[in-house]
């Protein structure tokens, strides 16, 4: 294999994993020292640079950096490995920070005479106001509702985001005075081309909840909800009960939001029910146990076929019995499993089947195309679509994702229009900006806390059940306390300190190879990837997990390290007698728009 | 040294043993050596060496004298016993436990200053009372905890680390221990564990007095130009005379060689020594010719490594008294006191 060349910021991002996994390139590492330090302040304006809604997403957020975290493989001998608690530790630096306010950009003091309109007023979009007003751009933020926060005030429920919270870090761009249009929801791109806007982003999100047209549903329409139209309704107070016995279809995160909703609005028996198996459900796992833990069953398996009505009122749903069966490619099909249909009785049923995107409002001549599946063909560097003006991002961009996806196409798409204002080549992207730095403090003394924590995961304390099913707005979930949240940090295992490795240096000693508690380093004779993964010092788990590859040594081998488990304890580099190995601090803050680079 | 403790946490996919222990159940705490200290690498060539044999920690008996080397005990299994004795003294304690239980897998573990200096006298009688165990010497040519000094093993002609000449002559233990009559003598380099690691294996499966000198690199007193026990000289200088492989009767034999060149020596336990010849001419099983070779080499300048002799018909210190098959210390008062009657027959057996 050829050395690596360590230069390409690509390197040690992967080895970063919660931060390659996040779609914003969050330093998930550098702020949860910040919040083993007691910086909490600090913590959260890493975050707020980063993903913007560091409070909501500390609540919400899908949290792709967890299944990539390296402690739930590292962990995998204890038999129950899991991941450091990186979302609820985001909301740690939330709570506990103090006025942030001080902290934050001020509007722009000249204008630079661009326009931009911003079509919806929820992550993406304001994510994009946030990244454009400081620099001194004109934005006009529309939106149908007449508060800004788009699915994140609508959809999620208030008993896991409370209004307090998103209404502060929605403020923080509103107080960059953008251009409020509230209440004023966009039924024509032509007629907005035609306002001379020099961008327009469209950040309108998946707004249609998928219908489920089996028979007897109009005949028993005043029972059956749509799911997130009800969920809205819900948080705009028009909505405050439902009936005794609900079922809720659908397996996705808005399914497991309409159960818990309807036990806390009067449904005393809340099924769900789902086509797949438990196991394929597109909920989090995280979320699917929160239900149950509510006293929610899911049940799996089941199409449903008809709903059951008599003298136009709901009394349940018909259900065939499935079974999954998979052809020769892996591919899984349901078939009926050949038992009785069952009858589950109900009074309500809300339909959570997915989200879909609609553009009714979109003229297809202006010049901005549609694919077959009449989605707008989006760049997915850019966020520009066909129409060099239009940009796209958050769920109207690509289908439903979630926030910190909309922040990440927010942040590309401001990047653009700010590109595109300029005159310049929407396509010469601006390069990360990114430090590499010893954190050697003495002889054996770094500025990282790096023995290793062998605690288990932490659980998130919850308010008592009695008291969250009966009020759809109070807060589940009580946060970590403070002890517990710096256990928690203290479980992170640093793997933005890079092992950095300096051939030349190197007199082959072995010391590192025999310290390393997980095996990582090997000295060999060079081969070819497939061969040398085969003569690691301990078997290579991960083939998608790099091997860091020196140069030559002396005797002619070279240094392998796999980075798979490494638990960045930086005991090879305590252990080098000549200074070969130095633990390097990586840290990448993805790029935006000139203004969040220079206070980034 | 570190000062945090290694993190208890593992590879999950280490290969086990068949007593179902990975490698790292084999540790002791961490090593408080200097960083890159030759020593830890003996540390984990031993700690390779008992995993690969499956040996029971309980199993096995480590004892040391004073220094550097003598430390590092404590560094490796941390589940057998150990002993820490006074300078240049573990020789004879090592005999005395020996005699008292035979049954335990003796691990002596000295250095230069503890084995050629104020032990000396101790280190040749133990071997040629024949002590059954593995005698292994780190050795670095300096007596590193007193800042550097040359030991007596240090070549003559070699320099300190500030520029002082070595006049005296060298001692070589394992021509040494060739003469007094160790019926195993190996000698390696720290910075080779695919040597070092069967030479250990198959020193423990050795019925007899077994020595290796281990060459180990004092990282912060005799690493520099002109030391001969720096890394660089000795992986110039290093002349290995054969390579060994340990073979478990259940792994099948996997790598092939000329035939001719190999030879295989079965040990006690049912497994097979398998000793690549390196240089043609080299019979690791004739004594004279070994102290002939290594001299030879060593008056050009060469460090000889590997298996350097061994006694297919070793015996030990134990058959050479005729003691009972059991270990002494399982005997109860009723074998060690006859009675007057017994006493009686052999009083008049001498008369």
């Amino acid at each position: 294999m050829a050395a690596t060349d360590v230069r390409n910021p690509d390197y040690f991002h992967k080895v970063v994993d919660c931060q390659w996994a996040c779609p914003a390139h969050t330093p998930v590492p550098e702020y949860i020292r910040m919040i083993a330090a007691g910086r909490y302040s600090d913590a959260y304006m890493v975050n707020w640079h980063s993903n913007v809604f560091p409070g909501i997403l500390g609540r919400t957020c899908d949290r792709p950096c967890e299944p990539a975290c390296r402690r739930g493989r590292v962990e995998e001998v204890t038999g129950a490995p899991q991941p450091v608690a990186i979302c609820r530790l985001k909301r740690v630096a939330a709570d506990n920070k103090d006025g942030v306010k001080a902290r934050m950009p001020s509007p722009a003091a000249t204008m630079n005479g661009k326009r931009v309109a911003l079509i919806g007023a929820g992550p993406a979009s304001l994510t994009v106001a946030r990244d454009l007003l400081p620099l001194g751009y004109t934005v006009v933020l529309y939106d149908g509702d007449t508060s800004a926060g788009g699915m994140m005030r609508t959809q999620i429920p208030k008993f896991r985001l409370p209004e307090s919270v998103l209404d502060e870090e929605v403020d923080y761009i509103l107080d960059l005075q953008p251009e409020l249009r509230l209440g004023q929801k966009i039924n024509s791109l032509r007629g907005l081309l035609s306002e001379n806007y020099d961008a327009i982003f469209v950040g309108c999100g998946a707004p249609r909840g998928r219908e489920l047209e089996i028979p007897g549903r109009k005949e028993a329409a005043a029972n059956i909800h749509i799911g997130i139209d009800w969920l809205s309704s819900v948080s705009f107070g028009h909505t405050s009960k439902i009936g005794k016995r609900v079922i809720v279809l659908g397996g996705g995160n808005t399914a497991m939001d309409c159960c818990r909703t309807s036990r806390r609005l009067g449904g005393e028996k809340v099924d769900v029910v789902v086509r797949s198996g438990f196991e394929e459900m597109k909920a989090s796992p995280w979320e699917k146990e929160d239900a149950m833990h509510e006293g929610i069953p899911i049940h799996n398996f089941l199409v449903p076929k008809e709903f059951l009505h008599e003298q136009g009122k709901l009394i349940g749903v018909r259900f065939e019995k499935v079974k999954a069966e998979y052809d020769a490619k892996g591919r899984r099909s349901l078939v009926p499993a050949g038992e009785p249909d069952t009858v589950m009785p109900c009074d309500d049923v809300l339909v959570a089947v997915g989200q879909e995107n609609a553009f009714p409002w979109i003229e297809r001549d202006i010049g901005l195309g549609f694919d077959k599946w009449d989605m707008p063909v989006v760049d997915p560097a850019t966020m520009q679509s066909t129409h060099p003006k239009v940009f796209f991002g958050g769920d109207a961009a690509f289908g439903p994702k979630n926030i910190i996806w909309a922040v990440a196409h927010g942040h590309d798409a401001a990047i653009s229009i700010d590109l595109l204002c300029r005159g310049e080549d929407v396509n010469r992207r601006p390069p990360p900006m990114v430090n590499l730095s010893s954190q050697k403090m003495g002889i054996h003394e770094w500025s990282y806390d790096n023995d290793i924590s062998n605690d288990a995961r932490y659980k998130v304390p919850h308010a008592p059940i009695e008291q969250t099913l009966k009020n759809v707005r109070l807060e589940v979930e009580l946060g970590f306390d403070l002890k517990q949240a710096f256990a928690e940090a203290q479980r992170c295992l640093n793997c933005d300190i890079q092992t950095v490795f300096d051939a030349p240096k190197c007199i082959e000693c072995d010391a590192c190879v025999d310290i390393c508690p997980m095996d990582c380093i090997t000295f060999t004779a060079n081969d070819a990837e497939e061969e040398l993964r085969e003569h690691l010092s301990a078997p290579s788990l991960h083939p998608d997990q790099d091997l860091y590859i020196s140069p030559a040594l002396k005797t002619g081998r070279i240094m392998a390290k796999d980075e798979d488990l490494c638990l960045h304890c930086g005991l090879c580099a305590e252990r080098c007698p000549t200074g070969a190995w130095d633990m390097q601090k990586f840290l990448l803050n993805a790029p935006k728009t000139e203004y969040a680079c220079r206070h980034g | 040294m570190t000062y945090i403790v290694k993190p208890r946490l593992r590879h999950p996919a280490l290969p086990v043993n068949k007593l179902g222990f990975t490698h790292r159940d084999y540790e002791g705490t961490v090593s408080t050596l200097c960083a890159g200290c030759g020593h830890d690498s003996i540390s984990a060539a031993i700690i390779q060496a008992c995993f690969e044999l499956a040996i029971e920690p309980h199993r096995v008996a480590k004892l040391s004298g004073i220094g550097c080397s003598s430390k590092t005990p404590t560094y490796f299994l941390g589940q057998s016993h150990g002993f820490n004795s006074v300078h240049g003294r573990m020789p004879s304690v090592l005999t005395g436990a020996n005699l008292a239980n035979k049954d335990l897998i003796y691990l002596g573990v000295s250095g230069d200053g503890d084995s050629a200096s104020i032990g000396l006298g101790q280190f040749v009688h133990c071997i040629r009372r024949g002590v059954n165990m593995v005698y292994i010497t780190e050795n670095n040519g300096v007596y590193g905890l007193t800042k550097g000094q040359f030991s007596a093993t240090a070549d003559k002609g070699s320099k300190s680390k500030g520029g002082a000449s070595n006049m005296d002559t060298a001692l070589d233990l394992a021509s040494m221990a060739l003469m007094v009559g160790a019926s195993f003598v190996g000698r390696s380099f720290s910075g080779d564990k695919e040597q070092m690691v069967p030479l250990i294996m198959a020193a423990m499966r050795h019925p007899g007095p077994a020595f290796i000198d281990i060459v180990s690199p004092c990282v912060a007193f005799n690493n520099h130009a002109g030391s001969t026990k720096a890394y660089d000289f000795v992986r110039a200088h290093n002349e290995a005379v054969n390579s060994l492989d340990i073979m478990e009767p259940r792994n099948p034999i996997t790598v092939e060689y000329a035939p001719g060149t190999t030879e295989e020596v079965a040990l006690h336990d049912g497994s097979t020594l398998r000793l690549a010849k390196l240089d043609a001419s080299y019979d690791p099983h004739d004594r004279i010719m070994a102290m002939a070779y290594l001299q030879a080499k060593a008056a050009k300048g060469e460090f000889v490594t590997g298996l350097i002799y061994m006694d297919r018909q070793a015996g030990d210190l134990h058959a050479n008294l005729g003691t009972v098959d059991a270990p002494l210390n399982s005997l109860s008062e009723k074998e060690l006191c006859p009675g007057a009657k017994a006493l009686d027959g052999f009083n008049t057996s001498h008369r």
